[in-house]
C-alpha cells in the first residue's frame, strides 16, 4: 500500500495489537476470552501488517521455517500434556489428579493445565489465520 | 398472538436469516456471493442455538467474589465454539477453490464455468 | 416467473419454520429442558474443581478437553486441504494466458 498515513498509524499500533492478544490469552481462565479470541487477535494484527507493508517484509518479521514448527508444536504440545496425564495416573487428560500445580483462585499462575491448554490454542489459531493468508494471496513467495 | 411473537424473537430472526442466506446461495450467479449466502447460513444456526440457554434475570457465567448463584446456562455457548472453528476452516477450502477455478477459466460467473465444462466434456 | 416461483416456496418454508418455532418455550424461562442437572452440575463445583472462575472455559478445557482436541485437529485439517490445492499443483504457473 503506498498510503503515508495508514503506514505511520500501522507501525505505531501493532506492538499494542500483540500486547492485547496476549493478555486476553493469558487471562483466559479469569475473565472472558480464552484460546481461540487471543489466537484471533493475534492473528489478525498479523495480517494487517502483511496488507499494508507486503509480503516481502512479513517475511522478514516472521520467516516461514519458524511459523511451520509453530503450527505443528502447538498440536503436539496439546498431546504431550494429555500424555502426561495418562503416564501418571490412568487417565488421558486429566487436571488434579495428575499432579498439575493449582495455587490459589483469582491469580494468574493457577488451576493448572488450563494456562497450558490455551496457550496451545492460542499458538494454534494465530499461526492457522497467518498461514492460510499467506497460501491465498498472490504474490512472489517462496516455500522452502 | 403478538405476544408469543416477541418472546420467540430471537428464534424467528435466526429462521429470518437462514431464509435470506437459502435464497442468496440459490439466486445469484457470482460464486463469491453464494460463499457467503453459506457464511450468512451459518451465523443463523450459531443465534438459535446460543439464544437457547439464556434464563431472565441472569447473569455471565464467571463467578465473582460477591456469592451471586445464578447463571446463564454455559453449554451451549461452549459448543458453539467447536462450530465456528468449522465454519471458518470451510470457507477457507471453498475460497481457495475458487482461487483455483478462476485461474483456469479466467471468470467468476457460475454459468459460463458450467457451459465451459460441458464443452470439455462432450 | 421462476424468480417468483422461488419467493413463493421460500416464503411457504420460512411460515413453516416460525409455526415449528413458536411451540418451544418462551426465551429466559426458569424451567427449559435444556437446563438440566449436568449444567446445574458444572454450576456448582467449577470453582471448586478447578480454581478457576471463567465456567465455560473450565467446560472446554477441563471436563470436556477432548472434543478441543478434536477441533485443534480440524484447524490442522485445513490448512493441510488448502495447501494441497493452492501449493501442490502450481501456484503461479500460467499469469499471462
Amino acid at each position: 500500500m503506498n498510503d503515508l498515513i495508514v503506514k505511520v498509524i500501522t507501525k505505531m499500533l501493532f506492538p499494542f495489537i500483540m500486547v492485547y492478544g496476549f493478555y486476553v490469552m493469558l487471562h483466559g481462565h479469569l475473565s472472558p476470552g480464552g484460546g481461540f479470541s487471543g489466537g484471533a487477535i493475534i492473528g489478525g494484527g498479523f495480517v494487517l501488517f502483511t496488507l499494508v507493508f507486503g509480503l516481502a517484509k512479513a517475511e522478514a518479521l516472521l520467516p516461514h521455517r519458524y511459523l511451520k514448527y509453530v503450527e505443528s508444536g502447538g498440536l503436539l504440545f496439546y498431546m504431550g500434556i494429555g500424555l502426561f496425564g495418562l503416564f501418571t495416573t490412568g487417565y488421558f487428560l486429566s487436571n488434579q489428579s495428575a499432579g498439575f500445580y493449582m495455587g490459589e483462585a483469582f491469580t494468574l499462575f493457577s488451576s493448572g493445565m488450563i494456562l497450558y491448554i490455551t496457550f496451545a490454542i492460542g499458538l494454534k489459531v494465530a499461526s492457522t489465520m497467518i498461514t492460510l493468508f499467506r497460501y491465498i494471496i498472490d504474490e512472489e513467495y517462496d516455500h522452502d | 398472538m403478538i405476544e408469543s411473537i416477541l418472546e420467540h424473537i430471537n428464534y424467528i430472526g435466526a429462521m429470518a436469516l437462514f431464509i435470506i442466506g437459502l435464497y442468496t446461495v440459490l439466486t445469484h450467479n457470482n460464486l463469491l456471493k453464494r460463499v457467503i449466502g453459506i457464511n450468512i447460513m451459518e451465523t443463523a444456526v450459531f443465534l438459535f442455538f446460543v439464544s437457547i440457554g439464556y434464563v431472565e434475570g441472569a447473569r455471565a457465567p464467571i463467578v465473582l467474589e460477591n456469592g451471586e448463584t445464578l447463571f446463564v446456562n454455559p453449554i451451549p455457548s461452549a459448543l458453539i465454539l467447536t462450530g465456528i472453528v468449522v465454519a471458518v476452516s470451510i470457507t477457507a477450502y471453498s475460497l481457495s477453490l475458487i482461487v483455483k477455478l478462476y485461474q483456469h477459466h479466467q471468470t467468476l460467473d457460475m454459468s459460463e464455468i458450467m457451459a465451459a465444462q460441458s464443452e470439455d466434456r462432450s | 416467473m421462476s424468480k417468483k416461483l422461488l419467493v413463493g416456496v421460500l416464503a411457504v418454508l420460512f411460515i413453516i419454520l416460525v409455526v415449528a418455532v413458536l411451540q418451544m418455550p418462551t426465551i429466559g424461562s426458569k424451567d427449559h429442558p435444556a437446563y438440566n442437572q449436568t449444567a446445574q452440575y458444572y454450576v456448582d463445583n467449577a470453582m471448586r474443581d478447578t480454581n478457576s472462575p471463567n465456567i465455560i472455559t473450565a467446560i472446554i478445557t477441563d471436563y470436556r478437553a477432548f472434543d478441543t482436541l478434536g477441533e485443534t485437529t480440524v484447524l490442522f485439517t485445513s490448512i493441510a486441504a488448502v495447501a494441497s490445492i493452492l501449493v501442490a499443483s502450481g501456484h503461479k504457473e500460467d499469469n499471462h494466458e
